[in-house]
């Protein structure tokens, strides 16, 4: 690092978060700054544009009570970078990387960019190690596997939370044991209960010590969520390929970042594109998302289950529409479910993971899986039809078929969606998927063949009729 | 060359003094780094420029170093089963695990090469030099630069030479030209032809949704739209798979890292099915992943079809996929945007549809300069926020394209792959593809192509009937009509990219499955018109056998579709008997 620089008395204008300032010192693009109030306070920021003779730096909190005679302006000569050493496993930071719960600071082994670089699409490994959670509705429908991206689409007052830790709590590699893995958990504008609640949870389950925690809390400055998350990738990052860790990241609440950045776009005047987001929310979610996944050489896996709240429940808010574009899939919680007391309430129908196709069937679950997990979305479609259908003309208007395809959604949403907090392996997930195929005739399972017939649903239909 | 100092400067794009002239479009390097960028705004004393990489660091007074040339990329052989970043930047072989920024060039390799000319003849440009034959992979041509012509003085013997070594001179009065293996071309400029040919037959993608009901000529152009978790990409890869063209060129434009380590896994294990080497050998691929700067990213769609027209011009058969061109449209607003321009619908600028022509427009069966018939087919994927296709991106794209695959969000929940809505999409190539059916031994193409859409239409009509009076309320006719629809779907238009029997289908393989089906609909019409009860047919066993055959019946068993056919007939013709008897 160079020698540090600053500046007194060179502001110009202050206008919402940007300060303008004098060019007195030869600065370079994206530098961080630090702006220093008269009440001593030291302010995040960045220089956002640079001419002859002014600058614009963009400050990263609030810029209440700052005066252009007396704000110091210290200039670190580099862009932000994040101080790491192993032993940030265990600890709680703020947004921006600062230590919070007071304990000892940590000993530094390496100072990384928190931007991240762009990963050679070249050197990353493909991801294929399948992850069980012990949910039915994940494992079967929606496997998730190491390095991938597959977000939580909920609404407020949905179970996403309960839904993250219990993942957090129960992955396992079907192969390994639990060691070697860590979990970064983030924070994004949430309330002070959500991350105890999280904190809690995971004390309780012991894991808490492999756990690394970021909070920018609802009532800290907006700006800074615009931080937290590359902070805390940052050090995800640093576990995963430094440390060659095994790292589930999970964020919560996407929307609260989305929100900022629309706030910060607004500020800098720029054109908005759909609802008011600025038009570049594709990309700058893409440089978070795209932090995830595992690389040729590398032992350790960055994994993100990032959570988002979908405004008014709607799925093509651009929230989480862009998001879908650029993450592996992603699992949608529904308020109907939730209502009908169904945990976890997972719409399988919306639902997605991309990345299911290189972690499952033989050789890496069972050769059925995929066939079976095909097999329930299509007769679960189709018993979703036939249930408008019959909200409209009644059962009596429908034909045999139809009925066995309405027995087959409800037995689907009871047994095989809702499992409260029950753990299941995957081999207990696919009996249960089986057992409610069997009440199908073997005319509508397009998907299997005949052989997985007679393996695995008339087995069942026997010991029924026994 | 012209220098110019960085005088402001704000994300990627900056304003520089110019100490010297500079050309609209002209390509630069600014500052140590030699971080690549392109003139896009001139004024008496300002130039403004696109920076194509990330512009941390940069301050005023920073030296911008002008090329004196347009954007252009290095065309030569080594592009083959490569992997690139949008400014054709080799990204496979380097060591650190990030991409770094700078400016750095495909280092030439060595080929071996067979001269066709000798001294003295006269070649125009894009006319043959001689064979480049790599070790493994495609044999493939060295090509005058379309600009160059004259009299061979000087050619180099047969042997191996690297891709910058002179092989050829050309004396064309006053002037000489070296002819290398590579040359350089800029990548907003189409490559010249000697004629447009109109399309005459379709380019099979070996998926039956595609090539029976909404088929893309050669030379022809096709969109794909679809909301997220739709199976665009895919489908796209599934086409780059698949599709019987020579040379793949696949651009993943602001898309997955992870999907591009898939294609670098998965493509040099597959075989062609038609010349059995590795599917790799014939694919260039263009990364610019959603995390890579945007810039280059609008970029990348004229790299790829650059290198496209490279081939095209060589007499082959080239398909570009581009995966998606809504990031690239966003890419233009966004820079767009920085630059202050009025914007037009949804904040893309006003020029986006002439843009899209233009991409389009570059799609072509031709004579090449050369006199050789090459084609470059264009299919681009489209992602409409919300799936909705009535946003800019959707609707002016689907002014330049004649085939639309519209992908739909209820066939992909009930995973039903490739979910192309058959009542959504369409082609405008029907029927000049109808006789190229007829010389493949598919004589009656045309008319189950029509039939086939005739009941899905007629399917689609009859469930909205079916919400209001139930199904059970139907007339027989009409709930034969529904069973007809859903096996047409189920049996022949569902066809699973992971499955590795149906994963391609020949139009052999195609032909026989929709025989059977048209069949097997004729049929069950007529006996249920007959009286025969639906539910006897729906009972019978060979209804099974055809919802399965794509998984069963695999493209080295095409005789069991002639068992398939006897079991069809003795089993419909039972229960003609069966009736005749009764009544």
């Amino acid at each position: 690092m160079q020698a540090e620089l600053s500046l007194t008395g060179a502001a110009t204008r202050i206008d919402g978060p940007l300060l303008f300032l004098r060019r007195k010192l030869d600065v370079g693009l994206n530098e961080s700054v630090e702006v220093i109030g008269a009440d001593g306070r030291a302010r995040l920021g960045r220089i956002s544009a640079l001419d002859d003779d002014f600058m614009t730096v963009e400050v990263l909190e609030s810029t209440q009570g700052l005066t252009l005679s007396e704000t110091r302006v210290r200039f670190h000569g580099e862009p932000l970078h994040f101080s790491l050493g192993p032993d940030i496993l265990g600890r709680v930071f703020d947004g921006v990387g600062r230590i919070i719960d007071g304990g000892p600071p940590i000993a530094a082994h390496q100072r990384l960019r928190i931007e991240g670089l762009t990963v050679n699409p070249a050197k990353r490994a493909m991801p294929r190690d399948f992850i069980e959670t012990g949910i039915s509705t994940i494992d079967i429908m929606n496997s998730l596997v190491r390095g991938q991206k597959l977000p939580v689409f909920s609404g407020g007052g949905l179970p996403h939370d309960r839904l993250a830790i219990q993942v957090a709590q129960q992955a396992r590699l079907r192969s390994e044991g639990a060691d070697n893995f860590a979990i970064v958990f983030v924070g994004i504008g949430i309330p002070h209960d959500t991350a105890e609640s999280f904190r809690l949870a995971m004390e309780k389950s012991g894991a808490l010590a492999r756990t690394a925690l970021f909070l920018n809390l609802a009532s800290d400055s907006s700006v800074q969520r615009l931080l937290t998350p590359r902070f805390a990738l940052t050090a995800a990052e640093y576990l995963a390929f430094e440390l060659g860790q095994h790292v589930l990241v999970i964020m919560t609440d996407l929307t609260n970042y989305c929100e900022a950045l629309r706030e910060v776009s607004a500020s800098h005047g720029e054109i908005p594109s759909r609802k008011g987001y600025p038009g570049y929310m594709y990309s700058d979610l893409a440089t978070l998302y795209e932090r995830a996944g595992t690389i040729q050489g590398k032992t350790g896996t960055l994994t993100q289950m990032p959570i988002l709240t979908m405004p008014s429940d709607d799925i093509s808010h651009p929230i989480p529409d862009l998001s879908g574009y650029i993450t592996e899939g992603q699992i949608v919680l529904d308020r109907e479910l939730t209502r009908r007391d169904v945990y976890p309430p997972v719409k399988v129908l919306p639902s997605l993971s991309r990345l299911m196709k290189d972690g499952t069937g033989k050789g890496f679950t069972n050769a059925d899986h995929p066939d079976l997990a095909n097999q329930l979305y299509a007769a679960y479609a189709r018993s979703i039809q036939v249930r408008v259908l019959a909200s409209v003309v009644g059962s009596d208007g429908l034909t045999e078929i139809d009925r066995l395809y309405l027995h087959f959604g409800d037995g689907f949403e009871s047994e095989f969606t809702n499992q409260g907090n029950e753990r299941r392996t995957l081999e207990q997930s696919m009996d249960i998927g089986w057992r409610l195929l069997s009440v199908l005739p073997d005319s509508e399972l397009h998907r299997l063949s005949d052989a997985q017939i007679k393996a695995n649903i008339d087995t069942v239909r026997e010991a029924k009729h026994a | 060359m012209s220098k110019a100092r960085i005088s402001w400067i704000s994300g990627p794009v900056l304003r520089a003094r110019p100490e010297g002239p500079f050309a609209v479009n002209e390509a630069v390097l600014i500052g140590e780094q030699r971080l690549l960028g392109e003139v896009i705004r001139l004024n008496e004393d300002e130039i403004i420029v696109q920076v194509y990489e990330d512009t941390t660091g940069l301050r005023p007074g920073t030296p911008v170093e002008g090329t004196g040339q347009p954007l252009a990329i290095e065309l030569g052989p080594s592009l083959l089963g490569k992997i690139f970043d949008g400014l054709l930047r080799p990204l496979a072989g380097m060591e650190p695990i990030h991409v770094q920024p700078g400016m750095w060039r495909h280092a030439a390799e060595t080929f071996a090469f067979t001269p066709d000319v000798r001294n003295g003849d006269e070649l125009s440009g894009g006319a043959c030099l001689g064979e480049i034959l790599p070790t493994e992979g495609l044999r493939q041509r060295c090509l005058v630069p379309p600009h160059a012509k004259g009299k061979v003085i000087s050619i180099s013997p047969a042997g191996d030479y690297s891709e910058d070594a002179v092989l050829c001179t050309l004396e064309d009065g006053d002037t000489r030209h070296d002819v290398c293996m590579r040359h350089s071309w800029p990548v907003r400029t189409p490559r010249p032809v000697t004629k447009r040919l109109a399309a005459d037959r379709p380019m099979l993608t070996g998926q039956r949704i595609l090539d029976a009901l909404f088929p893309i000529a050669r030379g022809g152009k096709a969109a794909l739209p679809g909301g997220f978790g739709t199976g665009k990409t895919v489908l796209q890869e599934s086409l780059a798979k698949w599709c019987d063209a020579d040379v793949i060129i696949y651009v993943g434009c602001g898309e997955r890292g992870n999907e591009m380590a898939g294609v670098l896994h998965e493509f040099p294990q597959l075989q062609d099915p038609r010349s059995g080497r590795a599917l790799m050998e014939r694919t260039v691929i263009i990364a610019n992943t959603s995390n890579m700067p945007v810039a280059a990213r609008e970029a990348s769609i004229y790299t790829g079809v650059t290198v496209a027209e490279y081939f095209r011009d060589q007499g082959m058969h080239v398909a570009l996929m581009a995966d998606s061109t809504s990031r690239w449209a966003e890419a233009l607003r966004e820079v767009s945007g920085r630059l202050g321009e009025l914007p037009g619908e949804a904040g893309y600028p006003a020029y986006l549809s002439s843009r899209l022509a233009d991409f389009y427009e570059r799609a072509a069966r031709v004579t090449t300069l050369g006199g050789d018939e090459g084609s470059l087919s264009i299919i681009g994927a489209v992602s409409p926020p919300s799936g909705d296709f009535s946003e800019p991106v959707t609707t002016h794209t689907k002014r330049y394209v004649r085939s639309f695959w519209g992908l739909d969000r209820g066939r992909a929940q009930a995973r039903f792959y490739p979910a192309v809505h058959p009542l959504q999409s369409y082609t405008e190539d029907v029927d000049s593809m109808g006789d190229w059916w007829k010389a493949q031994g598919s004589p009656h193409w045309v008319d189950h192509r029509r039939r086939f859409l005739e009941i899905l239409e007629e399917q689609e009509r009859l469930e909205r009937m079916a919400r209001i009076v139930g199904k059970d309320s139907l007339p027989p006719r009409q709930q034969c009509v529904l069973m007809c629809g859903d096996l047409i779907n189920q049996a022949y238009l569902r066809q699973s990219s992971f499955s590795p029997i149906d994963r391609f289908a020949s139009p052999a393989r195609q032909t026989a499955m929709m025989n059977l089906i048209a069949r097997f609909v004729e049929l069950a019409l007529q006996m249920v018109e007959q009286g025969v009860p639906l539910g006897s047919i729906t009972d019978l066993p060979i209804l099974r056998r055809l919802q399965r055959m794509g998984e069963e019946i695999s493209e080295q068993q095409l005789d069991e579709f002639q068992n398939l056919a006897r079991q069809l007939e003795t089993e419909l013709g039972k229960l003609e008997g069966a009736e005749v008897h009764a009544s």
